[in-house]
């Protein structure tokens, strides 16, 4: 076990990743930057759980909104509950969803960051 | 309607634009001030502008109005209109601000490399631009005629000229500043009297059969009616009447009417009794301002709700004026938090349009028959709080109305510019961005000249359904999917687009008149946004072999967070 882990740190971490760099190893990101087979699997890769994510709020919306006007046109003494649903009750979902949204959406995109750069 | 404070307010919120705007001007240098205030605008700024930008004459007035004639149901608008942002940042937000593209044209030409769709999607921002403008300037010359009795033109060139200044002298920089001080303009012109409204309900005993079916007069109220209309009644209904009725000369008899249609001529007056409901008005009233003119003719059937839903739902993220801000982010990230701020502060602002709504109900249900139910947000304070206080109240939510049509009008006119100065005019400069200016003005204000009364508010339903069919197919197969082909992006913008614009267009004409077609025909979006992308798809599937050869890394700009670009494209 090495006697000072700051020091030991500097050491592993520093100057090998440069070297890396420098000399054109393997690296993730390189195949994107040139545009090959692999990079482009990269891209889609990312695309795919990006489309996921973006497509599993549009369902919570839809299974949202969709039945809403069924259930109004079935009931129609129930106005008030429209006058509250439409009128105010919508608004704090669509901005939850949003937020949740965008959370994974940021967290997928630092995930593929890691991934690319962190080899 | 006092203008005696009403003027002063409107005039105050013109000069505040233009110092605002002025103060943009200070800053605005180059080209890329000029078009996307060289991607600076931090979230919370370009939240509140495209918040500012989208909250029209149609949101301020125009609901209200809707909800005090129609009912709840038409609140499915302002909930269309907020969800529409979020499907643009699940799908557009991030790729479109990564794609670096200036305008909806740029996009096309930067994802498919082609001339042909590049003008194609021009020529729909153009239209579709023009369209939304349309009722813009309308709605000013309305609202000023409801304030001080001017003449019907005056308001649209006042809103015409303040408009065409600001965004040719600073372009989008200070249409920024301007934007996202015309939120906040808007907010507090609704919110201060809403609250004294509320307040005057509490003290009058909070009465709630405003929430009932149909509205009712609380007490004898005379109504006069200025233009000839159609009253159709559901069940025997007795009223004085003071004028013409079916032809019949009637001088403050007490007349019983029987169930269906009844024609009452112009300048009669009507005095129902406490109690009496309110009769629903056929054509001949005169909602210029409501989103839609086919919804005010029938009993709405489901699928006008879900066509409206679809609209508002996808027609948002075409719309030139809401997608031109994102390039406005400085990155990918930026734009999406922009996006939730943007639904956060328009959901805060819609909470305010169903109260004007349910109080008009209660104490202004004559508006139904009168034809200025547009005016009920203008004329409660005065109506239900009266004296000074009303009038500064109305003098408040007037000047909001106004911030509503110069901010919306700027928008809309910095986008339709834009491509008029990339794609028509012969150079690029930013003289001739402000000969583009003019004329992205000129054309629209010209059109309101002309044909004056007829109903173009038609035209803000038409441009959502438009932009739902071409641009959403467009934006989202074009962020998503690898195969896309020119053709096919041509085909599915056309067929899509121009279905629905022909379908609107039909019934603004009115065509079928009533019964399935009507319906079909007057809320095109649930077939045309399906037909729409179906073209693209298989039009493009068809022609696999003009799939554009920098497609990969295209799709890779755009979705690639910034921290990996190598090369930054503009």
């Amino acid at each position: 076990m090495p006697q000072d882990p700051t020091e030991r740190r500097v050491v592993v971490t520093g100057p090998p990743r440069r070297a890396l760099r420098s000399s054109g190893y393997y690296r993730p990101r390189t195949e994107i930057d040139e545009q090959t087979t692999l990079g482009h699997t990269y891209v889609r890769s990312l695309m795919r759980i990006q489309l996921r994510t973006g497509l599993t709020v549009f369902a919570v919306l839809a299974l949202l909104i969709g039945p809403l006007p069924l259930v109004f046109a079935a009931a129609p003494d129930a106005r008030r509950l429209e006058w509250a649903v439409l009128g105010f009750g919508l608004y704090p979902p669509l901005v939850l969803l949003a937020r949740w949204y965008v959370r994974r959406a940021e967290r997928n995109e630092r995930d593929f960051v890691r991934l690319v750069e962190d080899r | 309607m006092n203008s005696a404070y009403a003027v002063p307010a409107v005039a105050l919120v013109v000069l505040a634009t233009v110092l605002v705007g002025a103060f943009g001007l200070r800053i605005s240098r180059t080209t890329s001030d000029f078009y996307v205030a060289s991607r600076t605008v931090g979230p919370r700024l370009n939240a509140a502008a495209i918040s500012g930008e989208y909250l029209s004459a149609a949101s301020f007035l125009g609901i209200a109005g809707l909800v005090l004639v129609q009912g709840p149901d038409m609140l499915w608008y302002p909930v269309g209109y907020t969800a529409g942002y979020l499907l643009l940042l699940l799908f557009v937000a991030a790729p479109l601000r990564r794609s670096g593209a200036y305008t909806l044209p740029d996009f096309a030409e930067a994802r498919l490399a082609s001339q042909t769709v590049r003008r194609l999607a021009g020529a729909f921002v153009v239209g579709v631009g023009w369209l939304y403008l349309l009722p813009q300037l309308q709605g000013a010359g309305l609202t000023l005629t409801v304030l001080t009795g001017a003449p019907d033109w005056l308001g649209g060139v006042i809103v015409a000229v303040v408009v065409t200044v600001i965004v040719g002298a600073g372009g989008m920089r200070s249409i920024t500043f301007v934007q996202a001080f015309q939120y906040w303009l808007k907010l507090t012109a609704l919110l201060v009297p809403a609250l004294f409204l509320i307040a005057a309900w509490q003290s009058d005993g909070a009465p709630s059969h405003a929430f009932d079916e149909p509205a009712a007069f609380r007490e004898q109220r005379v109504v006069r009616v200025d233009d000839t209309l159609d009253l159709r009644l559901e069940r025997p209904l007795t009223v004085t009447v003071d004028g013409t009725v079916d032809g019949r000369d009637l001088d403050g008899a007490e007349t019983a009417l029987s169930a269906g249609a009844h024609r009452i001529d112009g300048g009669t007056r009507l005095t129902f009794a406490g109690g009496a409901e309110v009769p629903a008005a056929g054509r001949g009233a005169d909602d210029a301002l409501s989103p839609s003119r086919a919804e005010s003719r029938e009993e709405r059937p489901l699928y006008a709700t879900y066509g409206l839903i679809l609209a508002t739902f996808f027609g948002t993220m075409g719309l030139p004026h809401v997608v031109v801000r994102f390039y406005t982010s400085p990155h990918g990230v930026a734009a999406r938090r922009t996006t939730v701020v943007v639904l956060g502060l328009i959901g805060a602002f819609y909470l305010l349009p169903p109260v004007y709504g349910a109080l008009g109900r209660l104490y202004a249900p004559e508006l139904t028959l009168t034809g200025d139910a547009d005016a009920a947000v203008l004329l409660l304070p005065g109506r239900m709080i009266g004296g000074t206080g009303g009038d500064l109240l109305g003098a408040l939510v007037a000047g909001g109305a106004f911030a509503a049509f110069l901010s919306t009008a700027s928008g809309l006119t910095m986008a339709v510019a834009g491509v008029l100065t990339q794609d028509v005019l012969p150079s690029r400069g930013v003289r001739h961005f402000r000969l583009g200016t003019v004329l992205a003005m000129a054309v629209p204000l010209g059109a309101s000249l002309l044909v004056g009364g007829l109903p173009v508010a038609d035209a803000v339903g038409l441009a959502f359904a438009v932009s739902a069919s071409s641009f959403c197919p467009l934006l989202v197969l074009g962020i998503w999917w690898r195969r896309l082909t020119p053709p096919g992006a041509a085909a599915g913008m056309l067929v899509g687009g121009g279905a629905a614009f022909a379908a609107v267009a039909a019934t603004m004409a009115g065509y079928p008149g009533t019964g399935p077609w009507h319906a079909l025909l007057a809320w095109p979006a649930l077939w045309s946004v399906p037909l729409g992308f179906l073209t693209m798809i298989l039009v493009s599937l068809a022609t696999p072999g003009r799939v554009p050869p920098g497609t990969a890394a295209v799709l890779a700009r755009f979705h690639l967070p910034e921290e990996l670009r190598t090369e930054v494209s503009a």
